[in-house]
């Protein structure tokens, strides 16, 4: 058949009808499974040594915290008479009469206190008490701040404009003020709950911590809130948001299921960032007297107690600087890990 | 612009008018009162400093009254430094304090501006990674633990500097340095991601084409698109820094506005409380209405409406 020149007809063969061979099934055969957005994020993440880095020292350090002390044969608020101001492992007298009649005992790794407590468990504690403010309070400012960002940024007009200048007046009121007013103020009613029964838990977490989750229940959310908004209020123009709606789905649920469910890599990263500056607060408000209540130690009031006794005891104040410097720098590491791995845009 | 300040400054001092009103209420539900705690005080002199200051009345009339006061500039008397106003303590305090701030706000942006450049222009050299150790480092140490370590290295075994007060400029150079360490990594990080961010601009490589020379291209075409962040965050730094550092003031015992206003909470000084807090509020809500002034001056792209 005569072809004209200029013509897009396909030149077909006979040949390119048989069925395929072996090899070229072979090369049709997918070999990685699609990679999804965690998968994705996952190996990058997995590829980054700092973030593993701090991973890992992240878990030691909670293994430290929260599993050691069960084992830990002192406890924090166990009193030893005659073992006050111990050196790291030093012995007191009767602990050595003990150890010299065949006794075995526990050696004080990092000495003990001026009280005669042990300071391994001490710290231990401390950094349980600083780990758990971080998390919970990370917990609440999560909730808060991103239900009032993204419904800033969903509504838009008016109600964005009044929500916003209530975060810029509470970004405004010193922090310090309301803390101390509110552990003031909740003292009260918070001494008369821990009474009533089923609430004998207000007593041993104490008024102050619980004041603490208050004041960032109230206070902290605002940077969280504000780069919800920011992100929403960019979502809240794609497609699938106008298709949701045009479907007939809720306002409640377009937020919750579309517009945050899109905006987790920015959650999670935030998140991350927001454990250690809540620790870091923490720590500050304990060092100033504001924090937890006196048996309890955190790592910002061990290093308050120890900074009368710096001349002669400098370890008591390194040791509990040290862990909390290295909590706040592991978090810190492994949110920028998972901010770059799965929140690349936000880098810049 | 004149609408938009005006408009901006409308809206300030609703923001402070709300602080002041949260703070006024909330400060007294707190149960105790300034005169409590005093020693050997009989219940009929309690009750009369209370009628000297209008404590006696109700709490609604009380805050009339003080609002009222306050627009026409009287803060009233301090509570418990008697003798003198809230205005007299504020005067004498805050200068102390913004002298430790402006220097830390100084340091903080001579060194961390330049750092952070240094960092984005040496992406990926061993340069850029020391100085990201160090910003990394900065933020993650408390600033107590910065100032107590400073405390006994240079106050304690090496006897280097002064430790209390603040008579010489060597009284100065612990509480500043301890101050910036945070402020100075922050903007080292934003000033190189920023940097790095105008680096891969297409003007930049426009600028580069045409033949600018690098001095030009760094300060005229990126550093003065890359400080936009940088300005944001020290407006509000600078307000928090100038009026005291309740820690640093504690630990090197500066007798500045920070410890003021902690022993004003503590002591119940309801009158010192409000001055303050509405000193702080003003201060922070001005630097804010400055920050975005200064920024259409900085980028003439920026419509302020």
């Amino acid at each position: 058949m005569k072809q004209n020149p200029i013509s897009f007809q396909l030149k077909l063969n006979p040949e390119d009808f048989l069925p395929a061979t072996e090899e070229e099934k072979q090369s049709q055969v997918i070999m990685r499974e699609s990679v999804s957005f965690w998968k994705d994020g996952m190996r990058r993440l997995v590829k980054n040594k700092v973030a593993m880095v701090s991973i890992a020292v992240i878990i030691l350090v909670m293994i430290f915290s929260f599993i050691v002390p069960a084992f830990y044969p002192y406890s924090y608020k166990e009193q030893m008479k005659g073992a006050n101001n111990l050196r790291p492992m030093q012995y007191s007298e009767e602990e050595q009469a003990r150890i010299d009649a065949g006794e075995k005992v526990f050696p004080h790794i990092f000495g003990t206190d001026k009280m005669g407590r042990d300071y391994a468990i001490r710290v231990m504690m401390g950094s349980r008490i600083s780990l758990l403010v971080g998390l919970i309070a990370t917990g609440i400012i999560l909730i808060i701040g991103s239900a009032y960002g993204s419904i800033a940024a969903f509504f838009g007009g008016w109600v964005d404009l009044i929500m916003m200048r209530i975060v810029d007046i509470i970004y405004t009121v010193p922090d310090i003020l309301l803390i101390v007013l509110l552990s003031f103020a909740l003292k009260a009613p918070l001494g008369n709950l821990k009474t009533v029964p089923g609430f004998g838990w207000v007593g041993i977490v104490g008024e102050n911590l619980i004041s603490i989750f208050v004041v960032f229940a109230l206070l902290y959310w605002v940077g969280m809130a504000r780069m919800v908004r920011s992100q929403v209020l960019m979502l809240k123009e794609s497609e699938y948001v106008t298709a949701a709606r045009a479907l007939g789905v809720g306002n409640a649920k377009i937020i919750k299921r579309h517009l945050l469910t899109n905006c987790i890599g920015t959650l999670i990263v935030t998140t991350t960032l927001q454990i250690p500056s809540s620790i870091f607060t923490e720590s500050f408000l304990s060092f100033l007297g504001m924090g937890v209540a006196v048996p309890l130690p955190s790592l910002g009031s061990l290093a308050s107690d120890a900074i009368n006794g710096m001349n002669t005891y400098p370890y008591l104040l390194f040791i509990p600087a040290l862990l909390i410097s290295l909590i706040i720098l592991s978090f810190n590491l492994l949110g920028d890990g998972l901010r770059d791995a799965f929140d690349p845009k936000l880098k810049n | 612009m004149a609408k938009y300040i005006a408009k901006r400054v409308g809206l300030a001092i609703v923001t402070i008018w709300a602080v002041a009103t949260i703070t006024f209420f909330l400060m007294n539900m707190v149960p105790g009162g300034p005169f409590l705690s005093e020693k050997a005080i009989s219940p009929q002199a309690t009750a009369a400093l209370e009628a000297k200051y209008g404590l006696d009345k109700p709490l609604f009339q009380r805050y009339l009254t003080y609002i009222g006061d306050a627009l026409h500039g009287d803060f009233g008397d301090s509570l418990k430094q008697r003798g003198r106003t809230v205005m007299d303590i504020i005067k004498m305090k805050f200068p102390v304090s913004a002298r430790v701030g402006g220097l830390t706000v100084c340091v903080a942006l001579l060194l961390g501006i330049p750092l952070g450049c240094i960092a984005a222009l040496k992406r990926g050299k061993f340069l850029d990674s020391l100085i990201s150790v160090v910003a990394t480092c900065g933020i993650a140490v408390p600033s107590f633990v910065i100032c107590t370590l400073l405390l006994y290295f240079f106050g304690v075994k090496l006897m280097l500097l002064p430790t209390v007060g603040l008579s010489s400029w060597k009284h100065f150079v612990m509480p500043v340095m301890a101050l910036s360490f945070y402020p100075t990594a922050y903007i080292m990080r934003l000033m190189r991601s920023s940097m790095l961010d105008v680096l891969g601009q297409d003007y930049m490589r426009t600028a580069k084409a045409k033949g600018v020379a690098g001095f030009f291209i760094l300060f005229k075409h990126a550093l003065r698109n890359a400080i936009l962040p940088v300005i944001t965050y020290v407006g509000p730094m600078l307000a928090y820094t100038v009026t005291g550092s309740f820690v640093v003031e504690k630990i090197f015992t500066i007798p500045g506005l920070g410890g003021e206003f902690i022993t004003a909470i503590n002591g119940r000084d309801y009158t010192l409380i409000m001055g303050t807090t509405i000193f702080l509020a003003t201060l922070i809500v001005i630097m804010n209405v400055v920050v975005d002034i200064v920024y259409k001056f900085v980028d003439p792209r920026i419509k302020l409406k």
